[in-house]
């Protein structure tokens, strides 16, 4: 039980952090405005979130310019993919045990 | 917000959802595949009739669309044109009208990133595929046409379909199937058109709408 305890990353302890993975886990590069509407968030809300999985190293952004309007994208790391497939194992595992 | 610490459960159920949502546009709706497919057998009965033919007779109705010798098209040509466009135009209408109103229902949205990679991929072969078709059509190989249209959407079904609902996979499975057949049995043009875009349309349109749809 302890063990798998330990497996859960902190850094994935929020619904919005475990949103924002879950997409970038089954799409390459997402925009900001995509996700924010995926996850139904304000800008502040999402920005917040996003800016701390990002000092994990746990995803990856590229600004551009998209005319004359910033464009922000974001992509999972291959660190940031194993740690939160990691993570969704230890869920899993914790579901097993309550069986 | 909550955090569901102590319910994993939920959890991975709205990861499993907001995966599914953000990489799959899950809203087409069955109802568009079986009102094209209504709408190709409706188009295959008016050539047949206009060019005055039972079905199954062996004879290739599409034998007539053919550029006369001094390049001009013939009347048959424009005729075949026109009900061929006049179907597109329908059954695309009838396919964006039931869609968007399940994307409504769903809460989906019906153009954004996701829906245009879908598009786009769909497109690749298709594309490829009318051009080979009117490479067909200029050296005289009508026989290849019916069975080249129903190969080519086949294959943008299958490329497409990992965007959307998986049963498309199958429905692109068996255009090629009916394709390739097809290439080696000529003769039958309209009636691969009316199998291929009607029945199989009908078949997998009911088959989504009663599997995703109409329960919920």
């Amino acid at each position: 039980m302890k063990d798998i305890i330990t497996k859960l990353q902190k850094v994935f302890d929020h619904r919005v952090r475990l949103g924002i993975m879950s997409i970038l886990l089954v799409n390459d590069w997402v925009d900001f405005k995509t996700l924010r509407e995926m996850l139904e968030l304000t800008d502040g809300r999402l920005a917040s979130h996003l800016k701390a999985l990002e000092e994990a190293k746990f995803i990856t952004i590229k600004k551009q310019f998209i005319g004359r309007k910033p464009n922000t994208s974001y992509q999972a790391t291959a660190d940031g993919k194993k740690a939160f497939n990691d993570h969704l194992d230890a869920l899993e595992e914790l579901l097993k045990l309550r069986e | 917000m909550t955090q569901h610490k102590e319910n994993p459960l939920k959890t991975l159920q709205e990861i499993r959802q907001l995966m599914e949502r953000s990489s799959r546009f899950i809203s087409l709706s069955g109802l568009s595949g079986v009102t094209a497919g209504v709408i190709a057998l409706i188009g295959a009965s008016i050539a047949h009739w206009y060019i005055g033919k039972v079905p199954f007779q062996g004879y290739d109705p599409l034998t007539p669309i053919r550029l006369s010798s001094n390049g001009i098209p013939q009347i048959d040509y424009l005729f075949f044109f026109g009900l061929a466009s006049t179907m597109l135009v329908l059954a695309v209408g009838a396919g964006i009208f039931f869609t968007t109103r399940s994307a409504k229902a769903k809460g989906q949205k019906i153009w954004d990133a996701l829906t245009q990679r879908l598009l786009i991929n769909l497109c690749i072969p298709l594309v490829a595929g009318g051009i080979f078709c009117l490479a067909a059509l200029l050296h005289g190989l009508i026989f290849l046409i019916a069975p080249s249209t129903l190969l080519f959407y086949g294959l943008g079904l299958v490329n497409a379909s990992k965007y959307t609902l998986p049963d498309v996979r199958y429905l692109g499975l068996s255009e090629i199937a009916l394709g390739l057949i097809g290439l080696f049995v000529p003769g039958y043009g309209l009636e691969l058109w009316g199998i291929g875009f009607g029945l199989l349309h009908i078949i997998y349109g009911s088959r989504m709408y009663f599997r995703y749809e109409y329960r919920q």
